[in-house]
């Protein structure tokens, strides 16, 4: 039984890592019908940065800081501009594919520095406590607290400012927002720039797991679209929801189905909720438009 | 005029196919065919993605299948000939299993559906050692004859995929003038509008999704016996991608997108083999660009240009009136 628990901690802690990218998935979808294929890239590119801020001698604070500000500035606003604006008009698939040709540019462009893994600091001690029999790691718990914190103050962002309210009008209805004054496209904007963040954050806590190398968000990318759609595309909590359970399940079935297939049980998941829920465990059902 | 010039440039193609491998070495030979199996795979995928509209994102998954369908029996015994159509059966009943749950959400739910299918047959094929050989893989795969010939110089090869090829291709075409083609296309250009005229959706989408498989089991089928070693690596999500960048890239929804589209896929990366590891960046970065100055993929500039050439005419023709209706109007306050 403790066994169980500890995979069980530790599947919460993966599964709020992927929470954070799924996030940021169903926010852009939500505010400008964008599915970024490059959102694994979006994650491995900042651990980059932050990685040759730091080799300039820079404290890691000051490094994630300037990163946060790189990614804003490329992640959302040049990704926005150069990419999704001009694209949108033609329609989904269009944005789907250069998304794709982007992360097979990110990705090569990164390997061409070098292939190798490189070690990244972590943000917490390597402690370990024994709570009722159940080792937990520091780092387990820290990733979890952080990521919750996180996506719990996104929500309250949302939920709570008047931009935010903005941001989800513009989501809601684009045409109504702008009859009402909002600035749409800054709306979008920020969208875009939570998105940058958002994957700035998840680069800080899954790297030093996963180690920084040119191909680290291959998976991550996918299991978050995964976790986005489980939890409900067209709600953010859903998008939390999705990212513990994926992180959970995987980690149960690695240890108790088979190791050589926990790759695919994100997708026996996502094939089971989109069988008997297609809007997702929290989403609300969208009536078609003529 | 235009149906003209389409018969004109396909007898021009079949006939440079047709006597292009006697200027080749062995290796350019191969290269054709290699290039040959990914145009029929490509076909498949261009009629689920470019004519019915669907998002796939796991075609090298059913690829893989009829590849291992093929190198399974065969070291099992059974005759190339038996393999093949059993590779096509057996992606057709697969990509209906897979389909039908993925298919009752539609769009891009269907590429990550496609996309996570794809990772599991990967799966199996590397862990089922037993059956599939691991990452070791299946080798001395033989190829097949056909009515006593010998199909195993890279020649007579050549011409066997080549003529399966146009034997698939003008299936396709047939299918596509059918009733059943144009319904794919409704169902592509106003999924609502079709069903409302009587189209039934769901299973039109599952039909293109599993007539798209059975080209890539057929084209796996050729790539199995073509190079007569297989492991799980060709088959994986990348190859897929690949795929489906190959239709895109060419025009979805273009008879001969997935000739162009191949090409660049397969026959480009030989050609610029001394960029090694630059060539991959240098092709996710055109990716994105052609998308953006060509959203509908290489074989829409013709249409391009004759779009722009007709608005250039009718404004010309615009300024013509203006300049006339001016005269007149000049003429008539003179007199």
């Amino acid at each position: 039984m403790a066994d169980f628990f500890q995979l069980l901690f530790s599947g919460l802690a993966t599964g709020s890592i992927y929470a954070l990218a799924a996030l940021g998935f169903t926010l852009l979808w939500q505010a400008s019908g964008t599915i970024n294929f490059a959102q694994g890239e979006f994650v491995m590119l900042p651990a980059f940065a932050m990685l040759a801020f730091a080799s300039f001698g820079m404290p890691m604070p000051l490094s994630f800081f300037l990163t946060i500000v790189l990614a804003i500035a490329v992640l959302g606003w040049a990704f926005k501009r150069g990419i999704v604006d001009p694209l949108f008009r033609y329609g989904m698939m269009q944005i789907v594919v250069a998304t794709i040709g982007l992360s097979i540019a990110m990705r090569n462009g990164v390997r061409l520095t070098g292939a190798e893994a490189h070690p990244f600091p972590s943000l917490f001690a390597d402690r370990i406590y024994n709570i009722a029999g159940v080792t937990v790691t520091q780092s387990d718990i820290g990733t979890l607290v952080l990521a919750m914190l996180l996506v719990i103050g996104t929500q309250a962002f949302l939920a709570r400012t008047i931009t935010g309210r903005a941001m989800q009008a513009v989501a809601q209805n684009t045409e109504s927002a702008s009859v009402l004054g909002i600035n749409v496209p800054r709306m979008i904007f920020y969208t875009f720039a939570i998105n940058a963040i958002l994957a700035c954050a998840a680069a800080l806590l899954v790297t030093p797991v996963y180690l920084a190398k040119f191909d680290m968000g291959e998976s991550l990318g996918t299991k978050a679209f995964f976790a986005a759609v489980i939890g409900g595309f067209n709600n953010s909590r859903g998008a939390l929801l999705g990212g513990l359970i994926v992180g959970v399940g995987e980690n149960l079935a690695a240890a108790y189905v088979s190791a050589a297939y926990k790759d695919a049980v994100a997708l026996a998941l996502f094939m089971v909720v989109i069988l008997f829920k297609p809007q997702g465990l929290l989403g609300r059902k969208e009536e078609r438009k003529v | 005029m235009k149906k003209q010039s389409a018969i004109i440039f396909t007898s021009v193609a079949l006939l440079a196919l047709l006597v292009a491998p006697h200027f080749l070495k062995s290796y350019g030979v191969y290269l054709l065919t290699y290039w040959l199996v990914f145009i029929l795979a490509a076909m498949g995928l261009n009629l689920t993605v470019g004519y019915a509209g669907q998002k796939s994102l796991g075609h090298a998954a059913f690829f893989g299948i009829g590849a291992y369908t093929v190198a399974i029996m065969m070291k099992a015994g059974f005759s190339f000939w038996l393999g093949l159509p059993a590779a096509a059966a057996i992606c057709f009943v697969t990509g209906i299993l897979v389909g039908f749950p993925a298919l009752r959400v539609q769009t891009i739910y269907l590429a990550f559906a496609t996309l996570g299918f794809n990772t599991a047959a990967w799966l199996v094929m590397r862990n089922e050692e037993q059956y599939t050989g691991g990452t070791f893989g299946i080798n001395n795969i033989a190829r097949p004859e056909l009515f006593g010939l010998s199909l195993d110089g890279a020649l007579a090869y050549y011409y066997f995929t080549l003529g399966v090829t146009i034997v698939f291709g003008l299936l396709l075409f047939g299918l596509l003038r059918s009733p059943w083609g144009k319904a794919f296309t409704a169902l592509r250009d106003n999924p609502i509008r079709a069903e409302s005229l009587g189209v039934d959706v769901r299973n039109y989408t599952l039909l293109s999704f599993a007539i798209g498989a059975v080209y890539a089991g057929v084209a796996g089928a050729l790539f199995a016996s073509l190079v007569q070693f297989i492991d799980p690596a060709p088959f994986g999500v990348g190859q897929s991608i690949m795929m489906y960048l190959m239709v895109v890239i060419g025009g979805p929804g273009y008879f001969f997108g997935p000739v162009v589209g191949a090409a660049v896929g397969v026959v480009l990366p030989e050609w610029l083999r001394f960029a090694q590891d630059w060539y991959l960046f240098v092709f996710g970065s055109a990716v994105v660009l052609l998308m953006i100055w060509l959203p509908d993929g290489l074989l829409s500039i013709p249409d391009r240009i004759r779009a722009r050439r007709e608005s250039r005419e009718a404004s010309a023709a615009r300024a013509a009136a203006v300049t006339a209706a001016a005269a007149n109007a000049g003429k008539g306050s003179g007199a």
